[in-house]
């Protein structure tokens, strides 16, 4: 069928949440009322990158982007835009960030943008497998499956030096190496897509996006290692995600490209979705583990590592949704290509996720190395109203902090290790002056207190007394002695945690309780909230 | 449809570029029709419709068409403009036979049907 007009409106959760789906409708009832249904198809895409007003349609090949798009005003655009011709004026989108938009969706991308990971997303339709494939979908696959062999691809990834994307930085190559030289018949590949840090939604948008290059990187894995069996392991609050992708296993398996003998080379594997119940420590991969086995979710002791003994005590590999989505791409260019990106310590990109106070929010995919200035005041637009930068927490809570005296940093894996902080999974949640660094860093100790598993006693008595001693100093109670309590008790849980979330849960305290130690004793010693945030004297009340 | 090995999937590969070039907009030809209310009047709708009818049974896959308002040549219209790089042609008093004639010939052999120009231009 030739259509002349497409009219694409973004699915992912978040336009979903404003109605995305009523605007499909309506559109299409609009579009069949006036009789153009033969004539422009109303296609889903997944996300467009940009935190544009939703829900908003953007109407190809004109490139007139309708945001947001009410409900009474579809008729408008459909008798006036798709009908007739005319662009409705009053309703295209104009706002600040009209340039950096366009920009984002079209041919000519942010001058600092680079998307690899994200190549796909907002240009096709996730839920048709002919628009991945016409974007070279599967052909990584299929050159690797008759041209390679398995130690070639390792070596290739290997090469690539393509590290982790899930926050511990990992390199991928080595990761899949070891799996391979483990001498098992029966092994698994799992991708972690659950994504529990606060802040971070990269994968989530991928997975809505373009879900048939996480289900491809599978396939290569599997056949890199030797592995027949895969499981995404989404959480059930990303019920986009999931469908997304259950429709791709279907297509997939359709196309030949999943199931038994794929593209006529004998070679086998197959892909099963579970869900997660959502709790955070799930996202540390053992505990993620034991929770695809239908056990609780409790973090095992390691070594041995999963590429020894993983899903049923079978070498497995488990990669984040991000580091799959390199794969192909790296396969189809080669290490060399993927070099060329980023930096040599920390080569690629990297999907960020702007939230906080800062002007424009969203995900946004840009080489390695990429400054925390560029990010926030560049790409981010600068502070929202006009505030004054305190901090930015990278990564989410079990992060890094950065303070506004390392804006200048490189942002890579290793370059923020030795600030002792971290580039996580890529969330930028950026917290201007009028935030009380210490009702910050409450809210970030009741969110692990929270999530604790309980399993080991440093994190969970140790978040408890944290979040204690953080609600004594906020109410006014706050003793001397309670600062070096805290820089205690941070210092032995990064030390003795059983686990991943427990030697993180106290990053932010340690790094805040360092940076801004006056704020702290303002609290402490005046009863005073510089911030005027805690329900204490505070010096802007007092000019008041 | 089961994609049996490397040759196949480049082959579906084609074909599905193809369509997405055609929703992307990089075509040869860019066809316009003109469908104000002076259009829509003097048929420009069934233009419309025997356009993409033609263009989907001859499989066309370099043109892209698009719509815009009156140009203000009310009584030649149902027009239809055809761009192709640098050269703009501006068909008039079309009817949906016609229009048939002009995807043959324009956008099939790049033959200009010389009697139903109303303007022509290269920039």
């Amino acid at each position: 069928m030739f259509y002349r007009t497409h009219v694409l409106v973004e699915m992912t959760s978040a336009s979903l949440a404003f109605g995305s789906a009523q605007l499909k409708e309506a559109l299409e009832r609009e579009i069949e009322r006036v009789g153009l249904q033969n004539e422009i198809k109303v296609l889903e895409t997944g996300s467009f990158g940009a935190a544009l007003p939703s829900p908003f349609a953007v109407v190809y090949p004109d490139n007139v982007v309708y945001a947001p798009l009410a409900i009474r005003d579809v008729r408008r655009v459909v008798e006036e835009h798709l009908l007739k011709g005319r662009v409705v004026q009053d309703l295209v989108f104009r706002g600040e960030t009209e340039r950096a938009v366009s920009e984002f969706f079209f041919p000519f991308p942010l001058a600092k943008e680079k998307r690899v990971v994200l190549r796909n997303s907002g240009f096709i339709d996730p839920l048709n497998i002919e628009d991945y494939i016409a974007r070279d979908g599967y052909m990584a696959l299929a050159t690797a499956l008759t041209e390679m062999k398995p130690e070639e691809v390792i070596d290739r990834v290997k090469r690539s030096g393509l590290l982790g994307r899930g926050g511990a930085g990992f390199p991928t190559g080595l990761k899949w190496e070891f799996t391979a030289q483990a001498k098992d018949e029966e092994k698994y590949i799992v991708c972690n897509a659950d994504e529990g840090e606060p802040g971070t939604f990269k994968d989530r948008l991928i997975l809505e996006g373009d879900p048939h290059s996480i289900l491809e990187a599978m396939a290569i894995a599997g056949y890199a290692v030797g592995a027949h069996e895969g499981y995404v392991y989404v959480r059930a609050e990303y019920p986009q995600s999931i469908r997304h992708l259950e429709v791709a296993i279907q297509q997939a398996e359709e196309y030949g490209f999943l199931g038994d003998n794929i593209l006529g080379t004998g070679f086998a594997f197959r892909v099963k979705v579970r869900k997660g119940a959502g709790a955070y420590v799930c996202g540390e991969e053992t505990a993620l583990l034991e929770s695809i086995e239908g056990k609780r979710g409790d973090p095992r002791v390691k070594p041995p590592y999963p590429p020894q003994r993983g899903l049923w005590g079978k070498p497995t590999v488990i990669n984040n949704v991000e580091t799959l989505a390199n794969i192909p791409p790296i396969l189809l260019h080669g290490p060399d290509w993927f070099r060329s990106i980023g930096t040599p310590t920390c080569p690629g990109t990297k999907v960020f996720t702007l939230t906080g106070n800062v002007n424009n929010l969203g995900l946004i995919e840009v080489p390695m190395g990429i400054t925390l200035r560029e990010l926030v005041f560049e790409i981010g637009g600068g502070v929202r109203g006009g505030h004054a930068l305190k901090l930015v927490q990278t990564g989410g809570p079990s992060g890094g902090t950065m303070t506004p005296d390392l804006l200048d940093v490189p942002m890579t894996f290793d370059v923020l290790t030795k600030y002792n902080s971290s580039l996580g999974s890529g969330a930028l949640t950026v917290i201007d002056d009028t935030h009380c660094v210490v009702d910050v860093v409450k809210s970030f100790g009741e969110f692990f207190l929270h999530e604790s598993c309980g399993k080991c006693t440093p994190c969970r008595i140790g978040n408890k007394r944290i979040v204690e001693i953080l609600e004594a100093i906020t109410e006014g109670k706050g003793k001397s002695e309670h600062l070096d309590e805290l820089a205690f008790l941070g210092k032995h849980m990064k030390m003795t945690a059983f686990c991943g979330l427990g030697q993180a849960a106290p990053n932010p305290l340690l790094r805040c309780l360092a940076f801004f130690r006056e704020e702290f004793e303002a609290h402490v010693k005046e009863k005073m909230c510089l911030a005027g945030v805690c329900s204490l004297k505070s010096p802007k009340k007092v000019r008041a | 449809m089961k994609i049996e090995n490397i040759e196949d999937l480049k082959k579906v590969r084609e074909e599905a570029k193809k369509r997405a070039l055609l929703r992307e907009g990089q075509a040869e030809y860019k066809v316009t029709v003109y469908m104000g209310t002076c259009g829509i009047a003097a048929g420009a709708r069934q233009v419309m419709s025997a356009l993409l009818d033609e263009i989907s049974k001859r499989g066309l896959n370099n043109v892209l068409v698009t719509q815009a308002g009156c140009i203000g040549l009310c009584d030649r219209e149902p027009l239809v403009g055809v761009e192709k790089g640098e050269e703009k042609i501006l068909y008039g008093d079309l009817t949906a036979e016609k229009i048939r004639q002009i995807v043959a010939a324009h956008l099939v052999n790049g033959q200009i049907v010389g009697d139903w120009v109303v303007h022509a231009e290269r920039r």
